[in-house]
């Protein structure tokens, strides 16, 4: 591979929705940073509707908090296991600007991010986060499909 | 409140805020006038009422960015008010509900809200979204097929536009485009115009012309005590979601006085009673408002619409008035409770779907709350009230050494002394209570009891492990009751 050098992903972050599609893009995350010998840092991001969804149904905000930190824990062990430094963050905004801003802005290396396999009615009306995430990020930006 | 923080609250996002708060006026107009439909008045009332609470909240509200106007909720609970009685009662009540939500945040009523459960919460919107639905199957009565294509080309723009820009709300798009293929079209679908008068003119200052008496006032009470609880309960919830969306805290005592007066003044000009609403609170924070400003804006750009466009308002269809609502619904409901049903403990599902049923029957959401928050109180107390009593012998003491493990109080007391063998051939018996916690008068009733009826055996009682609070209630109850029962 031609142009690469061991100090080409020290830092990668992942966009998690916690959903069971996040584990291929974490694998591969993994093997990234094993393969260079970076870091994963993992990104959570809670929207207004999904807000809204969280504070009706739960009691207090430390069970929110609760309830967001087990969502991301299964990818966050997934990192662990593989004896890799590993630093979560929950963010509140629309996802796709709020994990572009939050990759350009702590000048990460790589971007991992899943595809949610929408069809082509779902894309229109959701809107692809990877697809925005591809386009505005600054660094190479791998989308596991 | 220091300098620095009111400065900060008002112009610390200045650009955020006045987008947002144009944004959040062009999104109230369709609802502030839908709303008013359904509750049987002038679309002008709704929308003084979304003029005159917005404005009045920025100054007073004690959530910066969270957006209040005339809503559904309220609105569903003011038809029968205005359909016996007319606007006039209605601006009185509004005044009374305003008064009593001042009362609520002055003896600080906001913690109460912790003992509505999520699972009433849940049915109180899922309630909220299917009453606001069927209020807008009655303009379908009569109507043609053209009234389900304009229903059906509302909600393609509404969910679609999003796609090209989120700039605009896409709500008003809707709205202005079955507006202008209505007019030009010739199409004769029902028009807000059908459903009454629109006064084109700036809100005044009026005291509501209704008789000062008792009698009206306990016509208004019931209705001004359900707006302001039913008010409370979506501010507060609303005030919830904000904080979460922007991670910051608010004063939710300031928020219901502050609704309070928002309502007050609002009665006087001639709008209806409003609160918090989640979806353009949502929309507000979403478009970057954070501060006061923004409902500032919001209000200030919502009159001068009103002015500059209210002769249009009669045109719209109400084929776009239904089709906003439709959304106002689907998004109001909340779809996960519905997929989560089987996984919640069975005592819950059962109280969301309770208060949604009661809500339906009664068409009155302040009874589904209360019914709700009743209704789990009593599972909680069943829940609580199980006591569990193990046994053990000391044989060489002739003792048996009951341990009691729950709580005792009125609901759990009943079979309590079922637990207890009273023909055993002992000497002693010892209660321990190291596991249990004594709350009424009924649990040291129930031990006088058993205490009783063991001594009838000639068995002596006596009890370890009271806690404090325990032994304080014992000490003071049980003398009384011991001597009244000899």
């Amino acid at each position: 591979m031609k142009g690469f050098d061991d100090s080409m992903f020290q830092k990668i972050l992942i966009a998690t929705d916690g959903s069971d599609h996040s584990f291929r893009s974490t694998q591969h995350a993994i093997q990234l940073a094993e393969k260079f010998g970076g870091t994963i840092d993992i990104v959570y991001v809670v929207d207004g509707d999904t807000a809204k969804s969280d504070v009706l149904n739960s009691t207090n905000k430390y069970e929110i908090e609760m309830k967001r930190n087990e969502k991301i824990q299964a990818v966050k062990q997934m990192v662990l296991d593989a004896n890799i430094d590993c630093k979560t963050h929950i963010l509140h905004g629309e996802p796709g600007p709020t994990i572009v801003e939050f990759a350009n802005d702590n000048d990460f290396d790589c971007v991992v991010v899943g595809s949610r396999g929408l069809n082509k009615l779902q894309t229109m009306v959701l809107g692809s986060v990877s697809h925005k995430v591809v386009k505005r990020v600054d660094c190479p930006v791998l989308v596991v499909k | 409140m220091n300098m620095q923080n009111i400065k900060n609250e008002w112009f610390g996002n200045i650009r955020g805020d006045s987008m947002s708060g144009i944004v959040v006026a062009l999104a109230l107009i369709p609802e502030a006038i839908a709303f008013s439909i359904i509750a049987g008045v002038d679309p002008m009332v709704g929308l003084y009422a979304a003029f005159c609470i917005a404005v009045v909240l920025a100054f007073v509200g004690g959530r910066p960015g969270m957006v209040s106007g005339a809503t559904g909720a309220m609105a569903l609970l003011m038809v029968g008010l205005i359909a016996d009685h007319g606007l006039q009662y209605l601006l009185a009540a509004t005044i009374l509900t305003g008064i009593i939500q001042i009362l609520f945040g002055v003896f600080k009523m906001a913690k109460v809200m912790k003992f509505v459960p999520r699972s009433v919460m849940v049915g109180f919107v899922n309630a909220l979204a299917i009453m606001i639905f069927m209020a807008q199957l009655a303009h379908f009565v009569g109507e043609t097929w053209l009234m389900y294509a304009l229903v059906a080309l509302t909600l393609a723009i509404i969910y679609l536009f999003p796609r090209i820009t989120k700039a605009v709300p896409s709500t008003l798009v809707a709205i202005v485009v079955v507006t202008v293929i209505a007019i030009f079209g010739n199409i004769n679908v029902g028009t807000v115009g059908d459903m009454g008068a629109l006064t084109q003119q700036l809100p005044v200052f009026l005291i509501p012309s209704i008789p000062f008496s008792l009698e009206t006032l306990m016509i208004i009470l019931p209705y001004s005590f359900s707006l302001a609880i039913v008010g409370l309960v979506e501010t507060l919830l609303t005030a919830n979601i904000v904080d979460d969306m922007t991670d910051t805290e608010s004063n939710k005592n300031k928020e219901s006085r502050g609704q309070g007066i928002a309502n007050i003044v609002t009665g006087f000009f001639g709008g209806m009673a409003g609160c918090a609403m989640i979806g353009q609170s949502v929309i507000n924070v979403k478009s970057g408002g954070k501060g006061r400003l923004s409902l500032l804006v919001a209000g200030a750009t919502l009159m001068f619409l009103i002015i500059v466009l209210g002769g249009l308002v009669v045109q719209i269809p109400m084929a776009a008035l239904a089709g906003v609502m439709f959304m106002v619904a689907i998004s109001t409901f909340d779809w996960a409770s519905v997929k989560n049903l089987n996984k919640l403990p069975k005592t819950d599902a059962m109280v969301m779907v309770a208060t949604v049923v009661i809500v339906l029957m009664t068409h009155n959401l302040a009874i589904g709350v209360l019914a709700g928050v009743l209704l789990s109180a009593i599972f909680f107390a069943a829940k609580i009230s199980k006591v569990k009593v193990t046994e053990e012998l000391v044989i060489k003491e002739q003792k048996k050494i009951y341990h009691v493990q729950g709580q005792l109080f009125f609901a759990s007391v009943n079979d309590f002394p079922n637990n207890f063998n009273f023909n055993d051939s002992i000497k002693q018996v010892e209660i321990n209570l190291t596991h249990a916690h004594l709350w009424d008068d009924s649990a040291i009733g129930a031990l006088d009891k058993i205490e009783m009826k063991f001594a009838q055996n000639d068995i002596k009682v006596h009890y370890t492990g009271l806690n404090e609070a325990s032994k304080q209630l014992k000490n003071r109850i049980g003398g009384l009751s011991q001597a009244s029962g000899h």
